[in-house]
Formats: structure tokens, C-alpha cells, sequence
């Protein structure tokens, strides 16, 4: 029992692994050689791809860009969201279970159906085709995300620590920000990682709000593919590069991902 | 926890409020106005009723594309779950293992959703990829652009790739929650594995798979970037999921009252299944 018990999960990494590594494969492969040729491995390595993404900027500002409006994202949404989950975790207020409900409905909304009128409503505040309007448009899932999460781990902390605080002579802010706020520094990380990642992974508004300035690397993935007659190394140069951010978030938050799930939310 | 009412707490509301505000309550009032009326081009507009409802309500396109919509969320449900306990299951508990499992198994997740769509087109085209080279040199007549099964086929393969880890992460959470204080009590009434699991792993987890069942329905039910990338809802419409459809009624052709009136439906059946999962989960917290 003991021994085969490895077997399960090393076959699925195996499987998880497998197209990722085809992606690596490809993208040191030049195109004639991926079309013409079916190997395990490149047999002619080249570096091509790489070069031309790390050379060209209308391709390296894309990854430029989805840093930038990912990281504005995590910010706005993660320091909106504390006071909310203050107030959500320790006080019952009026209409605040609908609240709940209602920022949570917006985490339910198919981003399909909000492709139009947001692409209509930022271009009408003059916002399209900037990096802030897509990390606004991205709190809409975002920041009802994080307030769940945040509230769960605020919900965890014992009321006795603001009371014996506010006993000491702590006013309201010193308290929050010098103690409470280091308490729950683990939930922040998890939150923080949650934000990102929807926000990194999310194509379809970011897509929708931007034209040139602004636009996000998966983007122009999909506008050279189809333009330049599907240059597949340049693509799977490009897909493998964008792999990179997410694990080294990955490697940062390891010991905190289950830890974080184990508070129940997500 | 007992919470003290205080009406200010909605000071630190507002911000949350604002922003969710400004983003969900302005669009989603621009699609209830398209959908209850008729563009002509240039801002021209006319009142049409609940026509379009009424018209989508009754339309094959729309039954055929929300039929399919559920077969996929039911299949994606049927296979994630039980796999990803399988396998929180059979992880090591501690040891160096622990951190090569978590990251691998994440990776999946943090990748933008259409490389996962072009990665499995890569990897399953019948002449380049691995997947669709190798199945077709063991005899298997596989092509995904071609075959309305293969591209089911390969769908269903690629969201299992990609969102598998999630339930796996929770349910590993979950599992690691468990005191052994149980494990002990269960060794000494003689329990079997199988009864381990069902009265003691199981009700200790169901918290965490309510989670995930609510999240992986929601997120399977509003697919679009991952099938866009790989199929293009084809071949003809045989993956054609609700929010390609969606698309390519609103953007593709400028049918904007139909699609709006779509859109609420569909947003309206996402809000009442959730709605009923969400009610279950806070009974189970006690906070109804």
C-alpha cells in the first residue's frame, strides 16, 4: 500500500508536465523545422525565437504591459478590500449579508457578457487602451475575491486582540496597521497571489480594452498568429515565457498555498 | 463570532462598493437597456418589449449551445473531483515531496488562459503534437479540427489539465485540517481505509469540495478563452459553449438586443445555481 501510493500523483505531474514540455520543445524549434519534422526534442536548437520576442518591443511590451496592469490590479483590490473585510468579519450592519451575496454575484458574472458594454464605458470615460482601465475592469472579480479570502483569515483572529488593543491607548488606525495587519500578513500573501493570478490568467477584457498602448501579451499572441500565417515557434517562444511569473509567485507563496485553503476560501 | 452592530462599519465598505459599483452596475444596466430594444446602426434605437427574450427563450441555437454548456460542466465535475481527491489523497503528507507536488501541480493554474488553449492546440495537432502523433500511431483515427468527438475529446482533456490541481489543493487543504487524533481513534476501533474515508476524511472535507464544486462550476459554466483558442467551437458548432456563442452574436455579428437579452439569461442561471450552493455552504458555516 505504501509503495504504489506515489504512483497516482507522479502519473499526474507526468501528465501535467507533458504539454508544457512539448510548448518548451517547440519553442526551440524554428517553424519549418516544427512543421517538417516530429521529434522528442529540437534537433536543430535555436535561440531565434527568444531573440526576435527580446528584440522586437511591439512583443516585449506586452509583457511589460500585463505586469503593469496585473500588479496596479493586486494593489487596488487587496488594499480596497482590507477595510471591507474589517468591517464584514467584526460588524453586522445594515444590508450587510446582501452586500456579501452581491459582491460575490459579480465573481459569477461570465465575463462574456460584460465584454461590450465595458469596452463601450471606457471608451466613454476616456479610459480605453490604459493599463489602469483594465486593472479596474479586472477588480471586478477581483475584489470580491479578496474580500472573502481576507475575511476568512480576519474571521480566524480572535476579537480579544482589537479589544485588548483599544484597552492599551491604541487608536483605531495604529491599531489596524500595527497590529492587525502584521496578524493576518499570511492571509495578505494568499490574497495578494489570488489577485494575481486571476488578473495574469484573465484574456477576454483585457483583449477587449486595449488597442495598442496597453495591450496584454496574450493579446498579441493571438494577433500574430493569425496574421503572420501561424509562426508556431514565435508562439511557443512567447506561451513559454509567460509561464515564467506564475511560478516564481508559485515558489514565493509554497508554503502558504495549502495553508490558505485550509482557511476554507479560495 | 459575535459581531456588535455598528451602522459605520459601511465607512469601510464604501471603497469595496465604489469600485465593484462603477463596474458591475453601469455595464450590466447598458445590456438590460440593449435587451429590451432595436438598433439601427448609429445610436438609433427603438423599444422592443421582451421580444428578444422571447425569441432567445424559444430559439434552437440557444437550447443547443446551453445543452451543451451542461454536458461539458457536468463532465468537467464528474471527472475533477473524484480525481483531484485520488490524488490529495495519495500526496505525501510531509518531506520534500510536499513543495514539488504544490508548485508543479500549480502551475497549471497561473498560466494565461489562451496559451493553455494554444499550448493543447500544439500538442494536440494530429501531425506536430504529441498527443494527436501519438494516438494516431496507435491506430487511433484522431483529429480534433475535424471531429466533432476528438474536439470534445480534447477539451474535456484540457480543462482536466488545467483545473484539476485546484480541487486537489483544496481537498489537500482540507485533509491537512484533520487532527490525528482521529486517524488514532479509527486504528483502534479497527476502521478500514475505505471507512476512514467515508466518516472521517469525507465530512471533514466537505466544506472545502463544496468550495470546489461551486468554483469549478462557475468557472467551467463561463468558458470561453481556452475552447476559442483550441476549437473555435468548431468543428461546425460542435463545442460551441454559451459564452462563444455569446461572442459571436454580440461582437461577431452586432445582434446587440438578442445577445444582451442572452446575456441576463445566462447571467441569471449561473446567479440561481450559485445562489443555491452559497445558501448551502453558509448553513453549513452556521450563519445562514
Amino acid at each position: 500500500m505504501k509503495k504504489i501510493k506515489w504512483v497516482v500523483p507522479t502519473f499526474y505531474i507526468i501528465f501535467l508536465m507533458l504539454p508544457i514540455y512539448w510548448l518548451l520543445n517547440m519553442s526551440f524549434k524554428s517553424t519549418t523545422e516544427i512543421i517538417n519534422v516530429y521529434s522528442l526534442w529540437p534537433q536543430d536548437f535555436t535561440l531565434d525565437n527568444y531573440k526576435t520576442i527580446f528584440t522586437d518591443s511591439t512583443w516585449y511590451m506586452g509583457y511589460v504591459n500585463s505586469i503593469m496592469y496585473t500588479v496596479f490590479n493586486t494593489i487596488i483590490s487587496v488594499s480596497a478590500a482590507l477595510p471591507a473585510a474589517y468591517a464584514f468579519s467584526r460588524y453586522k450592519f445594515l444590508g450587510d449579508k446582501h452586500l456579501f451575496f452581491w459582491l460575490l454575484t459579480n465573481r459569477m458574472a461570465p465575463p462574456a457578457v460584460f465584454a461590450l458594454p465595458f469596452f463601450q464605458f471606457y471608451s466613454s470615460v476616456n479610459l480605453f487602451d490604459t493599463h489602469i482601465a483594465i486593472a479596474l475592469s479586472h477588480c471586478l472579480f477581483n475584489i470580491p475575491l479578496a474580500v472573502w479570502i481576507l475575511e476568512g483569515f480576519m474571521s480566524a483572529v480572535p476579537k480579544e486582540l482589537d479589544e485588548t488593543a483599544y484597552v492599551d491607548g491604541y487608536s483605531f488606525p495604529k491599531f489596524f496597521f500595527k497590529i492587525f495587519i502584521p496578524t493576518i500578513a499570511a492571509g495578505i500573501g494568499i490574497t495578494m497571489f489570488f489577485c494575481f493570478m486571476f488578473s495574469w490568467v484573465e484574456l477576454l477584457l483585457a483583449k477587449t480594452l486595449t488597442a495598442t498602448m496597453a495591450k496584454p501579451i496574450a493579446a498579441i499572441m493571438t494577433r500574430t498568429s493569425s496574421t503572420s500565417g501561424y509562426e508556431l515557434g514565435l508562439l511557443a517562444a512567447a506561451g513559454s515565457l509567460t509561464i515564467i511569473p506564475g511560478a516564481i509567485v508559485i515558489y514565493f507563496v509554497r508554503n502558504y498555498i495549502a495553508k490558505g485553503f485550509a482557511m476554507g476560501r479560495v | 463570532m459575535n459581531k456588535t452592530h455598528n451602522q459605520k462599519a459601511w465607512f469601510f465598505v464604501i471603497p469595496v462598493f465604489i469600485l465593484v459599483a462603477f463596474n458591475a452596475v453601469v455595464p450590466l444596466m447598458t445590456v438590460v437597456n440593449y435587451s429590451f430594444q432595436e438598433t439601427f446602426g448609429s445610436n438609433v434605437f427603438a423599444w422592443e418589449g421582451t421580444r428578444w427574450f422571447k425569441e432567445i427563450l424559444h430559439s434552437e441555437r440557444f437550447h443547443a449551445s446551453l445543452g451543451r454548456q451542461f454536458i461539458f460542466t457536468f463532465i468537467i465535475l464528474l471527472i475533477q473531483l473524484p480525481l483531484g481527491i485520488a490524488i490529495a489523497l495519495t500526496m505525501p503528507k510531509k518531506g520534500w515531496g510536499v513543495p514539488v507536488c504544490l508548485i508543479l501541480m500549480s502551475m497549471p493554474l497561473l498560466i494565461p488562459w489562451n496559451v493553455v488553449g494554444a499550448m493543447w492546440n500544439i500538442f494536440a495537432l494530429p501531425e506536430i503534437g504529441f498527443l494527436g502523433n501519438t494516438l494516431n500511431s496507435l491506430g487511433f483515427d484522431y483529429n480534433f479540427t475535424q471531429q466533432s468527438g476528438d474536439a470534445w475529446f480534447t477539451t474535456i482533456l484540457m480543462d482536466v489539465w488545467h483545473w484539476t490541481s485546484l480541487v486537489v489543493l483544496l481537498s489537500y487543504a482540507g485533509l491537512n485540517s484533520i487532527q490525528p487524533a482521529y486517524y488514532q481513534a479509527a486504528e483502534i476501533d479497527g476502521a478500514s481505509r475505505w471507512d476512514i474515508f467515508r466518516y472521517i476524511e469525507l465530512p471533514k472535507m466537505k466544506k472545502v469540495l463544496t468550495l470546489a464544486i461551486l468554483l469549478r462550476f462557475m468557472d467551467s459554466f463561463m468558458i470561453y478563452t481556452e475552447p476559442f483558442v483550441l476549437t473555435g467551437g468548431g468543428p461546425g458548432n460542435a463545442t460551441n459553449f454559451l459564452s462563444l456563442d455569446l461572442v459571436k452574436m454580440a461582437l461577431g455579428q452586432f445582434d446587440l438586443g438578442p445577445a444582451a437579452a442572452m446575456s441576463l439569461i445566462y447571467f441569471l442561471i449561473v446567479l440561481l445555481i450559485c445562489w443555491v450552493f452559497y445558501s448551502l455552504m453558509m448553513k453549513d458555516e452556521g450563519r445562514t
